[in-house]
């Protein structure tokens, strides 16, 4: 019983990994660079539930130093994931941005027909 | 004065970063250039001051961001390994700098130089920032600016496959990126802690083994930043990356970003783990010895039937980041200093080599071999350079590659490994191969037609070249700075002192 508990309190992590797996298939799956990018996309926010789910503590308050509250969630993945939400935006719109540039030049998004094309040159 | 100097790991950062900044309110591209090139010279010297005060004190430089101690706040520490890396990158982007202008100026629409000077800044300051950083998490964000910055530099290559290739190294950067993070986060829920010195310090006597989580979180960080160093076969990214970019933009990146990766993960092996005994018994070594050797041969031999000579040189750095995995896998004292003087002196030759590679461009606009030959009678100085920092990637004697091998083989040597010394040697007859063949090219062909009316490059750009190319010889001779240093650090790395500075 004791060992159902653990499997099942540590749903979060089940979640974190069916994305993590999820997005990076994504990626390596999909011709369309869209998609790939969507996937990647997908990766990074995995990580940011990875960071937070752990930083949160059940009946825990922000952290506020007041008498009537004692249990904190510590405020640090927080700060950090906010930073790496930052990040994965900015890699997700200079991705988006080099396939708009990739598409005025190819006329196509899809990796497969662009090697092709590389290769007939 | 003295203020000031208490302030240098801050400004080391921050005088790249305002440069930065101010490039991206220019519109001219000279104005951005001399911005560059302010902040490209105040950094070496912020770098050379920080090394002697580190190895004068013989203590770490730690400073802290606003009022948070180490532990909580981010700390900025620099000691003799980082100090080294720190000297490398900033020296390296002094002598890029007059080489950029009339490389840039070719490449580059006029309308985009600010902005590529912006980028080659904040390439930079995330670089440095990678370095000098003492948390593991501000150390992913510098990972990021970096490689951001570069993505943009690649795509701005002249032909369109600049652009898929800047595609493909993005994907694949931020896989490894991702997957350093979540190794980070692994060891952040196990140990609440994200300082360098304080994660040493909590891996290691606290837990007489290793746990599953920190296991995990060592391959996730293993495998993330042996993607962005290239490490083989996490390598593909790096031929079309190089190839492509702005000839500046290889030069840079050769002899920059890779080795700052390789820093990582010596940080990684030797500060995080430092204390963790159980780190020694994992099959790291072997994992790295069996990697390092596949890339020196597997990459000379693409180098030796590639037709592209960018291409060519893209794939020689993939062999020789083998031979600086190849040290790190000895992780004995004489292997380990060799793989940080060959992370120097690869360095110096390959951004020489790059340098030469982008003058030919420069003059001809053509990279194929074929449309080089003869391209020694035309270039004579340029082609010479190319030459000399070729003979050192083939590891001469006389040339700075000899003095890395040199070590790499003695570590071998003191492992019980005389195979390996054997296979050395081997994989440098494979260069004497790939550039063997670009000296018979140049000096022994007819010229081409495409190369009919071309001469030497403009001295801003021959003389940062010559200079890298005096250096290769210079560092064959004399090792006080690269071989001293580079022990210096071994014996530190593998003595575990990092707890020895600590609060």
């Amino acid at each position: 019983m004791i060992e159902w508990q653990a499997i099942v309190g540590h749903y979060n992590y089940y979640v974190t990994v069916f994305l993590m797996v999820a997005g990076l298939y994504i990626v390596i799956a999909h011709g369309n660079m869209i998609k790939s990018l969507i996937g990647l996309g997908l990766f990074q926010t995995s990580v940011y539930l990875l960071y937070i789910s752990p930083g949160k503590i059940v009946g825990g308050t922000a952290p506020i130093i007041d008498p009537k509250y004692t249990d904190y969630s510590n405020p640090l993945p927080h700060v950090l994931i906010l930073t790496a939400i930052v990040v994965g935006v900015a890699t997700l719109a200079l991705g988006l941005a080099l396939v708009v540039r990739i598409s005025e030049e190819y006329g196509t998004v899809d990796e497969d027909e662009i090697v092709a094309m590389d290769q007939d040159q | 004065m003295s203020s000031l100097q208490e302030h240098l790991p801050i400004l080391q950062i921050l005088v790249p970063l305002f440069g930065a900044i101010l490039t991206a309110f220019t519109r001219s591209g000279t104005t951005a250039w001399a911005i560059a090139a302010v902040s490209s010279a105040i950094s070496p010297f912020i770098s050379a001051a920080l090394l002697i005060k580190v190895t004068t004190t013989g203590q770490p430089i730690s400073y802290v961001m606003g009022p948070w101690a180490a532990p909580w706040g981010i700390e900025y520490r620099v000691d003799l390994l980082n100090g080294f890396i720190l000297l490398l990158v900033s020296l390296i982007g002094l002598v890029s700098i007059p080489y950029a202008r009339k490389s840039v100026a070719q490449e580059i629409d006029s309308h985009k130089q600010s902005w590529f000077y912006t980028m080659y800044l904040l390439c930079l300051t995330g670089l440095l920032g990678i370095c000098i950083t003492g948390d593991a998490f501000n150390a992913f964000v510098f990972l990021e600016v970096s490689s951001l910055s570069t993505y943009t530099l690649i795509a701005l290559g002249r032909q369109r496959r600049a652009l898929v290739s800047a595609y493909q190294y993005l994907v694949m950067g931020t896989i490894g990126a991702t997957f350093y993070i979540i190794g980070v986060g692994l060891i952040y829920i196990v140990t609440g802690t994200l300082n360098f010195v304080d994660l040493a310090a909590r891996i290691g006597p606290a837990m007489p083994e290793l746990s599953r989580p920190i296991i995990a979180a060592l391959a996730f960080m293993t495998v993330g930043i042996s993607l962005k160093l290239a490490l083989f076969p996490l390598h593909v990214w790096l031929p079309n990356a190089y190839a492509f970019a702005p000839s500046f933009a290889t030069a840079f990146l050769a002899g920059t970003a890779t080795k700052v990766a390789i820093y990582l993960l010596l940080r990684i092996f030797y500060t995080f783990f430092s204390n963790a005994i159980p780190f020694y018994s994992l099959p790291i070594s072997e994992f790295l010895l069996v990697l390092s050797l596949a890339a020196m041969f597997v990459a000379s031999f693409t180098a030796i039937f590639e037709e592209n000579a960018k291409r060519m040189l893209a794939y020689s750095s993939v062999a020789q980041i083998g031979y600086i995995t190849l040290g790190i896998a000895l992780a004995n004292k004489i292997g380990l200093a060799g793989s940080l003087v060959h992370m120097f002196n690869h360095a110096i030759m390959k951004t020489a080599l790059f340098f030469a590679l982008g003058a030919m461009v420069y003059r001809t606009g053509v990279a194929r071999m074929s449309s080089l030959s003869g391209i020694g009678r035309k270039m004579p100085i340029t082609t010479a350079a190319f030459v000399v920092a070729g003979l050192g990637l083939i590891g001469v004697p006389g040339t700075a590659g000899f003095i890395s091998k040199w070590y790499l083989a003695m570590g071998a040597i003191e492992h019980g490994w005389i195979w390996l010394v054997f296979l050395i040697v081997l994989s440098s007859l494979l260069a004497v191969v790939y550039v063997g063949r670009f000296i018979e090219i140049a000096y022994f062909r007819e010229p081409s037609s495409d190369i009919a009316d071309s001469h030497e490059p403009p001295l801003s750009m021959l003389a940062p070249l010559i200079a890298l190319a005096a250096a290769t010889i210079y560092l064959g001779f004399d090792t006080r700075l690269t071989g001293g240093v580079a022990r210096q650090i071994a014996d530190f790395l593998l003595s575990g002192v990092v707890l020895g500075g600590t609060q």
